[in-house]
């Protein structure tokens, strides 16, 4: 009786590893593990240096928050099969325009002006690509340089200093108790983001047409309004970017955002979503994010110089993308 | 089948032109509620034209359309979705990265609160399978599903948009036999549900077994209707394939080849989609190979030029036994293909003429390293004289000439590596009948000249007009070996090819 009754616990109850390992699915959760495995790291070794500190903890979630924004945007953009290189310029040309427009008009003028910036920027990435058909890759690395280069250009390369403390202590620069503004800005985004991905029919219909476009037309998706949806998005997810450059360093410049875009696929791609389009996470993508700036934290707190650093992010965005595509 | 009520489509006198060429004349077809019908018909006898109407795609010159007693005036797929016509697309509309649920209800999920619900669309999808009684669990992905899979959740999708009349287009042409089975059952349960499908098939095992009326379409026309219990296998190949019958005056008479000196020697070969191929090539032997969709022709090509892996048996040529892991053995081994989609496999359609005819002989047309630009002019002007290619600047691209042209720049492009078994898959396909007759020519001329050719075609009058011998395919195997004067007429073939031969 007992060796059948043995055999029969196990039968009902695999080890707690098995269930865990049937419970991961591989290339979608690497990153949580590469999360925490990295966060565990640090902590024993640099536990010393104040890695663990709420302060430091709190400065690596303000120092992601704004690529973390974009990287929102990104998410849909990416799991609908296109690219977005333009948006690390958005927030650039957005930060001007508002700093201009507050000193101009005031604060609501200001702010309008600056989502402004995003609205017609993201309907030209999206009317070229979704109506026109050029991929998506030409047309916002052209509009990289034009929005970079018309920043530059109306300044003069002259910083724009904004005076309004209400745009400053809105836009990145106040806290809401212990938390910075910043970080609450990016977790509001994350989550109507994650939402709408997951739970609405847009994000399904993003996804759809990024797996498969003949397939989602077929089965009744207006694929190109959903393209031109996601550039519009994203462009407005860059123009919110841009404004929390300006607030938190209460001015606008062409320089704000500049390289952005490629630490924004990048925690995209860290977060599972696949490049080829079709998957997407959003909360990926926000782990993703704050991979990156732990890193960078633990980098520097390892007493390591910026070419270093490059160096070892470079090699731990191969290795985890690897890992991710070996299920 | 009940008569009783209306009908649950009613096309009558339906006229389709594109760009003045009559596609579809005076067509009249109709379905019972409940009945598989099936439409048949040769290529270009207008039956996906026909579909395609019905479905929303392409609006109608002239006629009507009835569904269930109710016109259909709205040519949109949305307005023909709504009205009850469901298309069983071959893998086109699923997304692989998504659940079986959520693409049962991609764009049409049940929603609470503005966002999806996903338990009550997992559980929704789960009543719906269960009552056609297919056995998929709706949280799976499918991407993750076997192709037979994808085709029942195709279907399902289909009914969950209330469909009461199933479009399903060579269904079975992916399936392995068990999984025509469960299709089969699948549309018996559907037939009791009252459910009408039409059933478009090349296979007539099938459409014996399943439909319940036939309507043959030939040349844009109605041909006949009947039930099947009324017309024999014979008249309905007859039906099909008539139209090139009349043109065809009879195949040239051809002598025996079995004398003839063997060039390449196929033992048991096994590969991806062939299972067990024996068979001998002859030198200035033209041998056809004859099958339905999905029976093994295009995967025996691939496997004899090493795009697919051998897994099994041997080919030997000139007594030795060839390795032929890559299409550069199958070429160094003396071996061409000459792929079924030029604009895809064969061409590089932005690249000049020249180019093209010079791709695969690269090698030998360099000085210094360099590719030699007079070397490649030569070969080219001496090409396109050869194949009589009509081209009014061979530096234009290759984009801009008639498929037929294009179909002779594959061939030169080969035929310069000067191979002595050449692999034809489809040839004549999509060209015009003054080329598809040149291409025929061709053939025949590079057979006299001692090459071993194996043409795989599924339009019988130009395989009939070129081969000495036929092999005829059926799930991956070689079933029947014919001699040209076994075979007087592409009914003959097409018989043979359904395995129905006298």
């Amino acid at each position: 009786m007992s060796p059948t009754l043995s055999g029969s616990v196990i039968d009902r109850a695999p080890s707690f590893a098995g269930r865990l390992a049937a419970l991961i699915d591989w290339r979608r959760d690497i990153i949580y593990v590469g999360f925490v495995v990295v966060f565990v790291v640090f902590a024993i070794l640099l536990g010393d240096q104040g890695f663990l500190s709420s302060t430091n903890l709190l400065n690596i979630l303000r120092q992601t928050a704004i690529v973390t924004i974009m990287a929102v945007g990104m998410t849909f953009v990416i799991g609908c099969a296109e690219i977005d290189l333009s948006v690390g310029s958005i927030a650039g040309l957005t930060s001007i325009t508002a700093a201009m427009a507050i000193s101009a008009f005031g604060l609501i003028p200001g702010i309008l002006a600056g989502l402004m910036v995003g609205a017609v920027v993201g309907s030209v990435n999206g009317a070229l690509v979704a109506f026109l058909r050029i991929p998506s890759f030409l047309v916002t690395l052209a509009m990289l340089g034009i929005a970079a280069g018309v920043a530059q250009w109306v300044t003069a390369s002259a910083p724009q200093p904004i005076l309004n403390t209400t745009f400053n202590s809105v836009f990145g620069s106040g806290n809401i108790g212990f938390l910075p503004g910043l970080v609450v800005w990016s977790a509001a985004i994350v989550a109507i983001g994650a939402v709408v991905l997951k739970k609405a029919r847009f994000g399904r219909q993003v996804l759809a047409t990024g797996a498969n476009r003949t397939a989602a037309e077929y089965s009744g998706i207006n694929t190109s309004a959903i393209k031109f949806r996601v550039m519009l998005l994203s462009a407005m997810a860059a123009s919110v970017a841009g404004m929390l450059y300006a607030g938190r360093l209460h001015s606008g410049r062409f320089q704000w955002g500049a390289g952005d875009e490629l630490n924004a696929i990048a925690a995209v791609i860290l977060g599972g979503t696949a490049l080829a389009g079709g998957r997407g996470s959003v909360v990926g993508t926000l782990f993703g994010a704050l991979l990156m700036g732990l890193i960078n934290n633990g980098l520097i707190l390892a007493g390591l110089d910026s070419s270093q650093q490059q160096v070892i992010r470079g090699v731990i965005i191969v290795l985890a993308v690897a890992l991710a595509r070996n299920k | 089948m009940t008569a009783d009520g209306p009908l649950a489509v009613r096309m009558d006198g339906i006229d389709k032109a594109f760009d003045g060429v009559t596609v579809l004349d005076d067509v009249h077809f109709e379905v019972a509620p409940g009945e598989v019908h099936a439409l048949a018909g040769g290529n270009g006898a207008g039956k996906s034209t026909l579909m395609k109407i019905l479905q929303g795609v392409y609006t109608r010159d002239a006629g009507t359309v009835e569904l269930f007693g109710r016109p259909l005036t709205a040519t949109t797929i949305q307005a023909a979705k709504r009205a009850g016509v469901g298309m069983v697309f071959q893998e086109f509309s699923l997304i692989a990265t998504l659940s079986v649920a959520q693409n049962i209800f991609l764009d049409a999920e049940p929603m609470r609160a503005g966002l999806i619900d996903d338990a009550a669309m997992r559980s929704r999808a789960a009543a719906l399978l269960e009552r056609i009684g297919v056995e998929i669990d709706p949280a799976t992905e499918v991407g993750a599903l076997p192709t037979a899979q994808w085709q029942l959740t195709e279907i399902a999708k289909a009914l969950s948009q209330d469909a009461k009349v199933l479009i399903m287009d060579e269904p079975t042409a992916s399936l392995a036999k068990h999984e025509v089975e469960a299709l089969f059952s699948l549309i018996g349960r559907l037939k009791e549900q009252g459910i009408s499908i039409i059933y478009i098939s090349h296979r007539m095992d099938e459409v014996y077994r399943i439909a319940d009326r036939i309507t043959i379409l030939r040349n844009g026309r109605n041909l006949v209707t009947a039930r099947l219990d009324e017309i024999t296998p014979k008249e309905i190949v007859a039906g099909i394939a008539g139209r090139e019958l009349a043109k065809q005056a009879g195949a040239a008479h051809r002598p025996a080849t079995a004398d003839l000196p063997v060039l390449l020697e196929v033992t048991d070969l096994h590969a991806d989609g062939v299972r067990g191929a024996t068979f001998v090539v002859r030198t200035g032997e033209v041998i056809g190979i004859a099958g339905l969709m999905g029976s093994g022709r295009t995967e025996l090509a691939r496997a004899l030029f090493g795009i697919s892996r051998i897994t099994s048996g041997s080919v030997v040529k000139d007594g030795r036994r060839l390795s032929l892991n890559s299409p550069a053995d199958a070429i160094a081994s003396g071996i061409a293909l000459i792929p079924e989609d030029r604009r895809l496999q064969g061409l590089v359609l932005d690249h000049s003429v020249r180019e093209n005819l010079a791709l695969p002989l690269l090698g030998s047309l360099r000085r210094w390293g360099l590719v030699a630009s007079d070397k490649v002019r030569a070969l080219s002007d001496r090409l396109i004289e050869q194949f009589s290619i009509t081209v009014a600047r061979p530096e234009a691209p290759a984009r801009l000439l008639s498929g037929g042209n294009q179909q002779k720049i594959v061939i030169a492009k080969w035929l310069g590596t000067d191979p002595e078994v050449l692999v034809m898959d489809e040839p004549t396909a999509g060209v015009d009948v003054g080329t598809k007759s040149e291409i025929v020519r061709i053939v025949r001329e590079l057979a006299r000249t001692g090459k071993g050719i194996v043409v795989i075609s599924s339009e019988y009058p130009e395989l009939i007009a070129m081969c000495d011998r036929y092999l005829i395919m059926r799930d991956g195997q070689i079933v029947e070996s014919l001699d040209a004067d076994q075979v007087a007429n592409e009914v003959d073939l097409e018989l043979a090819v359904q395995g129905l031969a006298a």
